[in-house]
């Protein structure tokens, strides 16, 4: 496994991607930190892009890998190998090499403008520690659709449309019911929700950890006491964790089953 | 050595000259006088009492003639939570320099440190005040001058708590310089008139920093309001000025730097909002002009909830809050103009310093979190930047004309 894991991760990195996605994160990492010096306000600009370029970016990088790298994996497939061991390798490979830009991109221009010595620190962690989450969980989501899709298109459609829903049409939903079930007390509603949703989970994760926790009212308070306490970090991560691993899971179940 | 020795001579023999000087009254442990209440009681009008260094164990002192109360550093009258310590009843008293500790507390009366009953020209200066149930407590009294006292608290909740420095039908007092901290209201005005508030900080108290009531043509300036458990509130009140005052650090969900209720005719310029959850809340306040003021990360930057006419807001800077404005009518009869706004996307082709397109500054989804609050865990959702970019294109539910016609490209000094 740690042979094709390998292999995925130096093909990723001749074919530039990784170097791409890499200059990416640092452009705009020192671009953030020129225009605006405070370190903590450039985290709360990052957060934004993180939640909503880093899922698209590993949707997509998911997908076009898989595609591209599907006579490779017939021929492995033809090998003495387990099944769950090439596509954990190939799924490590690319949400590894994904994440490695991501934390060096961003963490060499903040550690440059003196990252280690300012409080923002923990919060960039998380940030990073989510964002690392993100690429792992939609990179599965990806392989698990372009396994399930043979045509290209549909694959690349269906994948763009998960992001999609995940990014935007799930937060609409969200808001139509806050606004129709309005007369009924909607905190655990809320808490639930946007724990179903990772990208959603990863936001409130950041946001409370921002101190802008005292903005969001009541329904804040019961955010800030269930999200600001270690239990909640931890039932948080925890929910992270399983958005890894159930798509992986399925994915190799799929994999497993799948004829090639 | 003559000169040395004549030096000498001179130097020591005015101290006791000036001891049975007629007019000083001294209190000490082993002077003829040991008793502050004493000392009150023998001094004849305009006597200076000179209170020196150690702990007096008295309560309920009366100062009924024109005197001069001074307290060496170190002299501390101790009321043993008893009662009230000092009242002043009579014109032309000064207070300066004591410390005063251990005020009754009580749910029937107002124990205070220091009361000025119906007073006028009274000095209160350098006074320190600690334990206490009220600080200063100034009523109808008028032409006063409290500067410099530092009160502190350790008051937990408002219910069994007292104010630091109220003043109650006065007028024409100048509160200057004063540190107050941990007590119920910092200071509090009710029914008082042309009050001067100057240089005072005023922070950590439980409810707000500073609360007018019914109190008319006062002004605050160069205060700094931190981390107190409302803010300030400006309520019933009318022709007052707000300058050069700091607001920070009011956190909390039902927390605000300033609140303004039912207020005419005043002036807020060149203060600072930093970091407070709402900098402004506004109710049913007419004809206020907003200038130069900076809000700086706030929450919600200004909370205007309804029956607000004519007020004017220009050169404000609103930078990085969460939210500038949040507007719960869709009737806008308030002039935004020359504001700088750090949201504003527009651009300024004929380089006149102001933006080319007007800036929107109400979002929609302020709109929808005054609807249903709960939805205030959307923030900054992609979902919520997309529908907030086409509210500001056509405006559905926001005013239309709440508009800044001429924003600023860079922020006003």
């Amino acid at each position: 496994m740690f042979k094709i894991l390998k292999y995925s991760f130096y093909d990723l990195l001749r074919s530039r991607w990784s170097y791409v996605y890499l200059g990416f994160y640092l452009l705009l990492g020192f671009v953030l930190l020129f225009l605006n010096q405070d370190l903590s306000k450039a985290v709360i600009t990052l957060m934004n892009v993180i939640i909503v370029l880093v899922p698209l970016i590993a949707t997509i990088l998911g997908v076009m890998y898989f595609y591209n790298s599907r006579e490779f994996t017939t021929l492995l497939l033809a090998q003495p190998l387990r099944r769950s061991r090439i596509f954990l390798g190939q799924y490590l490979g690319v949400a590894g090499s994904l994440s490695l830009s991501l934390v060096l991109g961003l963490g060499l221009p903040f550690a440059l403008y003196g990252l280690f010595r300012s409080g923002a620190i923990w919060d960039f962690s998380l940030l990073l520690l989510t964002g690392v989450f993100l690429n792992l969980i939609f990179t599965a989501l990806a392989f698990l659709v372009a396994l399930a899709n043979d045509n290209r298109i549909k694959g690349f459609g269906y994948a763009v449309l998960l992001w999609l829903f995940l990014a935007v049409i799930y937060d609409g939903l969200f808001l139509l019911s806050l606004i129709l079930l309005e007369e009924y007390p909607l905190d655990t509603f809320a808490l639930g929700a946007s724990l179903l949703n990772p990208i959603d989970l990863s936001r409130t994760l950041i946001l409370l950890k921002l101190d802008i926790s005292a903005l969001l009212g009541y329904t804040g308070a019961v955010f800030k006491s269930f999200f600001g306490t270690s239990l909640g970090l931890v039932i948080s991560l925890g929910v992270l964790l399983l958005w890894t691993v159930l798509p992986t899971g399925l994915m190799l179940r799929k994999a497993r089953s799948k004829d090639f | 050595m003559k000169a040395v020795w004549l030096l000498i001579l001179f130097w020591v023999l005015p101290v006791p000259a000036l001891a049975s000087t007629p007019g000083q009254i001294e209190v000490c442990a082993n002077c003829p006088v040991t008793e502050v209440g004493d000392a009150l009681k023998q001094a004849r009008p305009f006597d200076t009492v000179v209170v020196r260094q150690g702990v007096y164990r008295e309560y309920d002192l009366v100062i009924d003639k024109p005197l001069v109360l001074m307290g060496d550093a170190g002299a501390v009258i101790d009321g043993e939570r008893k009662g009230e310590i000092l009242r002043v009843v009579s014109d032309s008293v000064s207070v300066l320099g004591l410390s005063l500790r251990n005020v009754g507390k009580s749910y029937t009366a107002d124990y205070a440190a220091l009361r000025v009953v119906k007073s006028k020209y009274f000095h209160l200066e350098g006074l320190l005040m600690e334990q206490l149930f009220f600080g200063i407590y100034l009523e109808k009294s008028s032409h006063g001058v409290v500067c410099d006292n530092i009160i502190s608290g350790d008051a937990e909740e408002e219910f069994n708590s007292g104010n630091g420095i109220q003043l109650w039908y006065c007028r024409d007092i100048q509160v200057s310089g004063n540190r107050v901290s941990r007590v119920r209201d910092g200071i509090y005005l009710e029914f008082s008139d042309r009050i001067r508030i100057a240089n005072n900080i005023s922070s950590d108290n439980v409810r707000y920093g500073l609360h007018f009531m019914f109190s008319n043509n006062d002004s605050y300036t160069d205060n700094i309001f931190e981390a107190n458990g409302a803010g300030v509130a400006v309520m019933f009140s009318k022709e007052i000025e707000m300058k050069r005052n700091t607001f920070r650090r009011n956190w909390g969900t039902a927390s605000f730097g300033l609140l303004l209720k039912e207020i005419n005719d005043a002036v807020i310029s060149q203060n600072r909002f930093e970091a407070n959850t709402v900098g402004i809340s506004i109710e049913g306040s007419n004809r206020i002009a907003y200038l130069g003021n900076t809000f700086q990360g706030n929450g919600w930057a200004l909370k205007v909830r309804g029956a607000c006419y004519t007020n004017t807001f220009s050169n404000n800077n609103f930078l990085h809050n969460s939210f500038d404005i949040s507007y719960n009518s869709k009737v806008n009869d308030n002039l935004f103009e020359k504001n700088y706004w750090s949201t504003y996307s527009g651009y300024d082709l004929d380089r006149d310093g102001f933006g080319d397109v007007p800036h929107r500054p109400v979002k929609l989804f302020s709109y929808i979190v005054n609807r249903t609050p709960e939805t205030i865990v959307l923030l900054r959702s992609l979902f919520m930047d997309l529908i907030d970019y086409s509210e500001r294109v056509s405006p559905v539910f926001t005013p239309d004309n709440l508009m800044d016609p001429s924003p600023l490209m860079h922020p006003s000094s």
